[in-house]
């Protein structure tokens, strides 16, 4: 009950602060709509670099909006009421890690098979690809949310994110952009999919574990 | 009863306050004095559990805090520096969020009754970023007047407040201690209390 008003909550502020969504969507757009312009129109090219340009656009997309992930609640008192409610803060943090990925991974999925066809994708592999991407964006919000929890409050704390997140953004990458390639290679793409779906379970279980430890240490 | 033993805390290297010692019955009030970083805000932070302390511990009814964890958030109300208001959300929003994140939610009539003895009623549906600070103040110590937990640990509650509000908060305190709550508080100003609930602990 008290878990799904914190979820509301977190989806009100997006709405009502639209723009940050907007913003990162756009990127994601931008950033993936440019390489079909910048390597020329060869579709066979194309097809073999899109599974990794979609899914390096996602990992930088996501990139972006964690900063606000934590930063503006620590700012105005917020995280120290929540810190403070009677909801444990394990669940508090996975209720906003939830927030941040609907909003800000779920468009990447929905938007993924749209920007495919640019790079002249068949439709079984722009479906391996959507179906990666719904696995490997949550995780890519857990981890983030390690990230975003350890940096709070340190001047400069989004640069810092980045170089403390992209490297364990690595594996996700290499998995889910390889289902992808290895389907369209014949090879199929359940080795790909079943790894990232581990990291997935994975991070769920600790991600907000170790996000809540981090809050705290930020809180003294 | 709220029992402080032995309490040490250090920030940045320094230690603020060492072997602090109070206890605090229901019914009555702590205020806590102390210059400008003497750690007025450190210990009611300790309180909270927000931080640790270095040494020395608190209990709640004689059992650890540590100990009870969630259940012992469960009997604060804390109003810190930062009134915790969101700019996005209108004035009923943030005070009906901030009850929902201490586990008490209310219905809409019941907040906008709060609002209504604060005098800040017909802002409800405004946005709080159109606000002053002492109306935002107002909004954030709204919740006292729907808040039902035994102990409340308000930092500098009477800042930004108007001569009105400062009556009302008072009263309002006053009620709490009647029904036999705590409260602990620290402010620069004296606070108009029945002298023989107040317990002073200057930090030096």
């Amino acid at each position: 009950m008290m878990w799904l008003g914190l979820l509301r909550r977190e989806l009100l502020l997006v709405l009502r602060h639209g723009s940050d969504v907007t913003a990162v969507l756009f990127f994601f757009v931008i950033a993936v709509s440019l390489f079909p312009l910048g390597l020329g129109a060869e579709p066979n090219l194309l097809r073999q670099v899109a599974p990794g340009v979609v899914w390096v656009s996602a990992l930088l997309s996501a990139m972006l909006s964690l900063g606000r992930l934590f930063a503006a609640d620590h700012a105005d008192g917020t995280l120290e009421q929540i810190v403070l409610s009677p909801l444990p803060l394990v669940l508090s943090v996975a209720a906003k890690i939830l927030g941040h990925w609907l909003v800000s991974g779920l468009p990447l999925v929905l938007l993924a098979p749209l920007l495919g066809l640019q790079f002249d994708l068949p439709v079984h592999e722009l479906g391996i690809l959507t179906l990666s991407l719904l696995l490997g964006t949550p995780v890519l919000s857990l981890i983030g949310a390690i990230g975003a929890a350890l940096t709070l409050g340190v001047r400069g704390g989004g640069v810092l994110v980045a170089i403390l997140v992209l490297p364990l953004y690595i594996p996700v990458l290499i998995f889910g952009a390889g289902a992808v390639t290895s389907s369209a290679a014949g090879l199929g793409a359940q080795g790909g999919l079943s790894l990232v779906g581990a990291m997935l379970v994975l991070a769920a279980v600790f991600a907000p574990l170790a996000t809540a430890a981090a809050l705290r240490i930020a809180m003294e | 009863m709220l029992l402080a033993s032995d309490l040490a805390c250090e920030r940045g290297g320094r230690t603020l306050f060492s072997g602090l010692n109070f206890s605090l019955k229901r019914g009555s009030l702590l205020h806590v004095q102390g210059a400008n970083g003497s750690g007025k805000t450190s210990l009611l932070r300790l309180l909270c559990r927000l931080s640790t302390p270095v040494a020395g511990k608190i209990s709640w009814d004689g059992e650890d805090v540590r100990e009870l964890r969630e259940e012992y958030s469960a009997q604060i109300t804390y109003i810190g520096h930062q009134p915790a208001i969101k700019d996005e959300l209108n004035v009923l929003e943030n005070l009906q969020t901030a009850q929902m994140l201490a586990g008490q939610p209310v219905e809409r009539d019941q907040a906008l009754h709060a609002l209504g003895l604060l005098g800040i009623k017909k802002y409800a549906h405004l946005p709080a970023r159109v606000l002053s600070q002492g109306q935002k103040r107002r909004v954030a110590l709204a919740r006292l007047w729907l808040s039902s937990t035994p102990l409340w640990v308000l930092d500098e509650p009477f800042n930004a407040l108007d001569a009105e509000a400062t009556n009302l908060l008072q009263q309002r305190i006053e009620n709490h201690l009647d029904d036999g709550g705590m409260a602990v508080l620290t402010t620069h100003q004296t606070p108009s209390i029945a002298v023989h609930r107040v317990n002073l602990l200057v930090l030096a």
